[in-house]
């Protein structure tokens, strides 16, 4: 099992939720957070006041996924969310020792 | 009084009381989030404050029996033989000693702590606010004996606040990172909403300093309207042509400083001349928040250049577009053939710029001696919601 943890931009979350229940996704959460990466930061202006805000609103997105799933889920993620503009953000897939389903106690991959 | 002119003073007292509220939203958004409750608190707090100091001396400071043309004597002490119409000006003149005190603010945002606002908020409405209105409202005020004219407050309310409020950033600091980190407004849609209130609040601000419901009092309404407008246009040309944006809150500031420069003229001066105060209005106040940095003094929301150069702008140039014919109280300005008029009003702005200073400052070191003017350093970082009223502004969960 992995987890995959995207970052993208807020406005792209809902087209990356339908491209991913599309590939038969059945969770995800949902964050607001602010970070940078190499597209660093952006100018405001206020009454003549540049300020350079070093932290960007991003959203992540984190789903559980079975290992055979990955590759097309992380394909529907990039499809959904690229746009070829700076900033689009970076996807991470990492190892996922344990899933438990409260309710039932499910373990593993039934628990997904 | 007619019944026509009660309904109307009634309805502009309550008017330009709810401007104060406007005021700390206008504010308040333009602090950062951890600071917004304290922002609005300095703003709301002063109502009760000056309620109770306009009735029991204040209103006798200014309107008394004058002394020397210095400042009212004590006749009217806890509003004794104030009855009826004499009343209803109390009331109204409230208003205008509330929101003066609370326009200074916005240049001690973030950093001052709410026990040394509360103080010299109660000094500066006791002592300073009383004494300058009585300058240049009252009958034998020196100011208005000899000839100046304020409609309605350029320099009672806007200098007054605006040249107090230089004197007190200087005794009190800048705040921490100032200059270094990044002290965005939270929340502009506060500060258009605050705007929206003050603008509807100076309608009874300056149209009811007519003091009656009459032909000045449309007069000044119409001024009013046009200037505010016009302002707005003024300063997003401006910084549309200089940075490349046209921002919400250049539009606010616009608005706010057609509005101070027309008050002191409102009611005596034609209405394309308000089209050229608030034309002057908005480019000059642009121009002196642009060159806030160079003087190093953080004067956090701008008070000095909206509400003192505004105020300058308005009071002086009633001095160049006054008109006997739209108000038999006001000799013609230096447009329409006068002159010492016009020198009149300078040398106003310059002796309210020098006494306010003055008796500011020196109010500041003494609150600054007996009980310190700043936040801690950890109260200001944390915030002063938190950390001063065990509050925070927005709790989501």
């Amino acid at each position: 099992m992995k987890l995959i943890i995207a970052f993208i931009k807020p406005f792209k979350v809902d087209e990356l939720k339908a491209a991913v229940t599309a590939v038969g996704v059945t969770g995800m959460s949902v964050g607001d957070i602010r970070g940078f990466g190499r597209q660093s930061g952006q100018t405001e202006v206020y009454r003549g006041a540049e300020y350079e805000v070093e932290f960007l609103p991003k959203t992540r997105v984190e789903i559980a996924v079975d290992d055979a799933d990955v590759p097309r889920v992380v394909a529907a993620i990039e499809e959904a969310t690229r746009t070829g503009e700076i900033g689009d953000g970076k996807i991470l897939v990492v190892p996922l020792e344990e899933v438990v389903r409260i309710r039932t106690g499910e373990r593993g991959a039934d628990a997904i | 009084m007619s019944e026509g002119t009660i309904a109307w003073l009634l309805t502009s007292s309550a008017l330009v009381l709810f401007m104060t509220p406007g005021l700390a939203l206008f504010y308040g958004g333009m602090v950062r989030a951890k600071n917004v409750l304290n922002m609005l608190m300095k703003n709301f707090f002063t109502i009760s404050i000056v309620t109770v100091i306009w009735t029991v001396i204040g209103y006798t400071l200014a309107f008394g029996t004058d002394i020397g043309g210095f400042i009212g004597g004590l006749d009217f002490l806890g509003l004794r033989d104030v009855e009826g119409d004499a009343l209803l000006f109390m009331v109204f003149q409230m208003m205008f000693a509330i929101i003066t005190p609370a326009l200074i603010s916005g240049a001690v945002a973030e950093r001052m702590k709410f026990s040394a606002w509360v103080l010299f908020t109660t000094l500066w409405a006791l002592i300073v606010y009383p004494i300058v209105a009585h300058w240049g409202f009252a009958a034998d005020g020196w100011l208005f004996a000899w000839g100046v004219r304020d409609f309605a407050g350029g320099l009672v309310v806007h200098i007054n606040a605006g040249i107090a409020a230089l004197a007190l950033i200087i005794v009190l600091g800048p705040r921490r990172g100032y200059g270094t980190e990044v002290m965005r407004p939270h929340s502009l849609p506060l500060t258009l909403l605050g705007t929206g209130i003050l603008w509807f609040g100076w309608f009874g601000f300056n149209a009811g300093s007519a003091l009656a419901a009459d032909g000045i009092a449309i007069n000044a309404f119409v001024t009013t309207q046009i200037a505010a407008a016009v302002a707005a246009l003024a300063w997003v040309i401006a910084e549309w042509m200089k940075s490349g944006k046209p921002t919400t809150l250049g539009a606010a500031s616009g608005a706010v400083a057609g509005l101070v420069a027309i008050t002191p003229a409102a009611g005596f001066v034609a209405p394309m001349s308000a089209l050229l105060i608030g034309v002057a209005a908005g480019f000059l106040c642009y121009g002196a928040v642009s060159l806030k940095p160079r003087f190093g003094y953080d004067d956090s929301l701008d008070v000095i250049g909206i509400h003192l150069v505004g105020g300058i702008v308005g009071s002086v140039l009633l001095g160049v577009l006054a008109q006997s014919s739209v108000n038999a109280a006001v000799p013609d300005g230096l447009l329409f053939g006068g002159g010492a008029f016009f020198l009149k009003q300078i040398v106003a702005v310059l002796a309210v710029m020098a006494f306010t200073f003055v008796a500011s400052y020196i109010l500041a070191r003494i609150v600054k001696a007996v009980i310190g003017l700043r936040a801690e350093e950890n109260e200001e970082l944390e915030g002063l919601d938190i950390s001063l009223h065990e509050e925070r502004g927005y709790v989501l969960s």
